[in-house]
């Protein structure tokens, strides 16, 4: 079937429509920080900090303890700041304390996952460019599949679409869940980056697949990968602001501290990778295995040591490592958060350096 | 002496040992990516030494031109899964030991659990500690009483699946293992009308495993009826490959039925558990040589080489050792689309649209008997002479006359050649099914939390009962807890007809 070159005009609109929205989505996470109120007391609207508070006084009553972390003097700080919970505020105050000693100990729930900083007026405006972005993308990769009668991950070109959109869709799904927006700031530029990037060296324009893309294993095998690879970048984004949020922790706030305060602590940085890895390796390990199975029917081998099978092999690897590092004692934290990025520059040669530099069976990038 | 191994298993077992092989088996594998590998692509390897003739014997070596076959890959592997197996097998039984095991006492005092709520009661504490017990039993967790508490825990399949996935790693190996001890390859060019028996004396390349005898093969046989190649004819792609069918007929048996299979990329033939696959494809100019006695020497195709994809320019030899009074031999292109470019003769595109052979004519000695090898893709000249011809390209039907009275050749037409590979591996589907054990098993033991909550019962001053209960997560990653200890107190306290039901836990903080 020939390709549809409206359809094909429209996806190419769609999608620099998406790099716009995108763009203009940044600018207004970096509003946030530099405009956006700052603190969590102030932000925190009073019937929540009242809920918080209320919640806190329970505990005490209810005689619920929890370990505390830093986050615990925070929440109470935001009690005794807001009206109408100084009370509460200084009870959480007081079980916190108590955490620190040896007193039965009571505490209020660990800031970002309680609350996080909830959405000011610049988060809100980042959020709904970033979700109309995220739809003009959907819409740009569809109308490009529909113009192409194919799958519409074919080709680097293709593939950077989508895997940008589902590195979108998992910080929207991560963000959304845990409330850590401002995330956005330091994700979203290097999407914005390689979009464009990508549409001006990558470009290549609609066309049918080679012979050997012709399987059903496309998009069981690509679009795992895809999910993963979305996932995975996520989490590469939460690691390098967990090492920065460690490194400025016992600083003062100041400078790029002030910048972190919006932030989420550094432990909850490190168990939200620790979350979206956990997340990703699953798909990752059934992507590579989906791949072994199509490489069967297409090379008559299941594995064959190809430079992308390799690579995807260490890329299993060093996030197995990852994961184990994160269990074991003297390995977990800096030294585990270096084994992510080590697994995820792995994933990046994989996607870059292997398509431009070594040729394998997998060159169908359409890059010369 | 004693000691010492067993310091040196407790090291190699130890976790540290584990994520240090696991990094050096990252990092063994990049040269195998990065360097030519002779499994892959020999062609490439010999390229590099000629390229690099003082470097590329050290590199061998250390097997890096091998490396995924050398004997310090392998050693780490084997390292790996040693210290692997050490570390769960053990672990394995123990998991069977703990089948029925309890969970552990209550601890004294609930409210020091990082999730806990104190609620009253009615009821007498017995009676309470028994609803609370049928609660729990009645959410699938392991319940154990004792005086006075209650202690339940769930969760402990997360166990059996870190270990399944780790047992299914071992099984992934041994199933690659018996792939290779008893699995073959092997790659057969097959020209349209022509046939063959899988025998190792018909295949042109025959990889076996350790453990495969050439007399075991399986006896099925092979022959190409037609083959149909379709390619883009507009746009910017024109001239790559839309569709391959290679129409085949086999039998499994000598005496078997005669069966018809439809092989395309992606679609391999599985006769008698081989695979069979669509790999390469080219032209076979057929030709015929009269030599100078008039005898009709060589009568058939002969498969060239594609050297260009693009317009499938193929390079090819015909060798007529029978000639009279001179060995012949001829050397040249086979061009599919032929085109003029400024003098120099092309192929536009792939398909048979304008077929031609150029060919340079040899007579002489081909050296076939020396005793040395030869390829049938190489012409080898040096004991021969070129004869004198004006280069024409010739179209089908079309003769040749060689100068001398040394005879006679016709390019009579063309046919079409597939490659296949053919490959056994006994170890595939067991890799697979291990493969997907091992994806359970991830999956088991990254989805279930493992959480332990407690009750305590007291008599209550004013009469009933205090009923404490508190739980902790003992997994990471587990803040859902928070919402199911939440759930569980408001079930515990409906259960128990406890007045302080809206007396609810904040969230959990997570723990490590």
């Amino acid at each position: 079937m020939p390709v549809n070159v409206g359809l094909a005009q429209l996806s190419d609109h769609f999608l620099l429509a998406t790099v716009f929205f995108y763009a203009l989505a940044v600018l207004a996470y970096a509003g946030d920080f530099a405009f956006g109120r700052h603190g969590a007391a102030e932000a925190v609207p009073a019937e929540q900090a009242a809920l918080v508070a209320e919640q806190a006084k329970i505990a005490v009553t209810a005689g619920v303890a929890a370990r505390t972390k830093a986050s615990a003097p925070e929440t109470a700080a935001a009690g005794t700041l807001t009206d109408g919970a100084g009370q509460a505020g200084a009870a959480a105050q007081a079980a916190a304390n108590g955490a620190a000693g040896t007193g039965p100990a009571v505490a209020a729930p660990s800031r970002w996952r309680a609350g996080g900083p909830p959405a000011g007026p610049w988060i809100r405006a980042a959020l709904t460019l970033t979700v109309i972005g995220l739809a003009t993308q959907i819409l740009g990769i569809v109308t490009r599949g529909m113009a192409e009668h194919r799958v519409p991950w074919g080709n680097m070109y293709e593939f950077v679409m989508a895997i940008t959109c589902a590195a979108v869709m998992a910080f929207l799904g991560v963000s959304f869940r845990f409330r850590v927006y401002p995330v956005g700031l330091f994700l979203m530029p290097p999407i914005v980056l390689a979009l464009g990037l990508c549409a001006i060296v990558l470009y290549t324009g609609a066309g049918p697949l080679v012979p050997a893309l012709h399987s059903y294993w496309i998009w069981i095998h690509v679009t795992a990968m895809t999910v993963a690879i979305g996932s995975y970048i996520v989490a590469a984004t939460f690691t390098v602001l967990y090492l920065i949020a460690d490194r400025y922790a016992s600083k003062q706030a100041t400078g790029f501290g002030a910048v972190l305060d919006r932030l989420p602590g550094a432990d909850a940085l490190d168990r939200l990778s620790y979350r979206t890895v956990i997340f990703a390796f699953p798909i990752w390990t059934f992507a590579v295995i989906a791949g072994a199975i199509w490489a069967d029917q297409a090379w008559g081998r299941y594995w064959g040591w190809d430079p992308k099978e390799t690579w995807a092999f260490i890329t299993w690897v060093v996030y197995a490592g990852y994961l184990h590092a994160r269990a074991t004692a003297g390995w977990r934290g800096r030294k585990a958060a270096y084994i992510q990025l080590a697994g995820f520059t792995s994933l990046v040669f994989n996607l870059i350096g292997v398509n431009i530099w070594i040729t394998g069976l997998h060159s169908y990038a359409g890059i010369n | 002496m004693l000691d010492w191994a067993r310091w040196g298993w407790r090291q190699l077992t130890s976790m540290r040992t584990a994520l240090i092989l696991l990094f050096l088996l990252a990092l063994g594998s990049v040269p195998g990516s990065v360097l030519p590998q002779q499994g892959i692509n020999p062609q490439a390897v010999q390229q590099y030494y000629a390229a690099h003739p003082a470097l590329a014997p050290w590199l061998a070596r250390f097997s890096l031109f091998n490396v995924f076959a050398a004997p310090w890959f392998a050693a780490i592997y084997l390292l790996l899964f040693l210290s692997l197996a050490g570390c769960v097998v053990p672990r394995t039984f123990r998991q069977f030991g703990a089948a029925r095991q309890q969970p552990p006492r209550a601890p004294r005092n609930l409210s020091r659990l990082p999730l806990s709520v104190t609620m009253a009661s009615p009821l007498a504490p017995d009676a309470a500690l028994a609803k609370a017990s049928a609660l729990l039993a009645g959410k699938r967790f392991r319940v154990r009483t004792g005086d006075g508490w209650i202690s339940a825990e769930k969760g402990y399949l997360r166990e059996a699946g870190n270990l399944l996935f780790h047992l299914a790693l071992l099984a992934l190996l041994a199933a690659i293992g018996m792939g290779g001890l008893f699995g073959y390859k092997a790659d057969r060019l097959l020209v349209a009308g022509q046939s063959f028996a899988n025998t190792v004396t018909a295949l042109d390349q025959f990889r076996p495993g350790r453990l495969v005898s050439a007399s075991g093969l399986q006896p099925f046989s092979i022959a190409l009826e037609k083959f149909n190649a379709r390619y883009v004819t507009s746009g910017p792609d024109t001239g790559e490959p839309a569709a391959f069918n290679a129409y085949l007929s086999y039998r499994a048996q000598p005496a078997g039925p005669t069966q018809h299979y439809d092989l395309q990329v992606n679609h391999p033939l599985n006769v008698d558990n081989v695979k069979v696959y669509l790999i390469g494809h080219g032209y076979a100019p057929v030709f015929r040589v009269t030599d100078g006695t008039g005898h009709v020497v060589f009568d058939g195709p002969v498969p060239f080489i594609p050297v260009s994809l693009n317009g499938l320019t193929s390079e090819g030899v015909v060798k007529v050792p029978d000639a009279r009074p001179q060995q012949l031999g001829f050397a040249g292109v086979f061009l599919p689309t032929t085109v003029n470019v400024a003098g120099k003769l092309e192929s536009a595109f792939p398909a048979p649209y304008r077929p031609a052979v150029s060919l340079v004519s040899y007579a002489g000695n081909l050296g076939m008997n020396s005793g040395v090898s030869q390829s049938v893709y190489q012409l080898n000249t040096g004991r021969m002479h070129k004869l004198a011809i004006a280069p024409r390209p010739l179209a089908p039907g079309q003769s040749m006359r060689l100068p001398n009275g040394m005879g006679t050749l016709t390019f009579a037409g063309y046919r079409q050649w597939i490659s296949l590979a053919i490959t056994y591996d006994p170890g595939q589907l067991p890799a697979l099914f291990a493969a997907i054990a091992a994806l359970v098993g991830l999956l088991v033991s990254f989805l279930v939390r493992r959480r332990r909550v407690f009750v305590r019962a007291a008599d209550a001053p004013e009469g009933g009962a205090t009923v404490e209960f508190g739980g902790l997560a003992r997994t990471e990653s587990s803040e859902n807890f928070g919402a199911e200890f939440e759930g569980l107190s408001k079930d515990l306290s409906a259960a128990l007809d406890s007045p302080a039901s809206s007396d609810l836990p904040s969230s959990p903080d997570e723990r490590e």
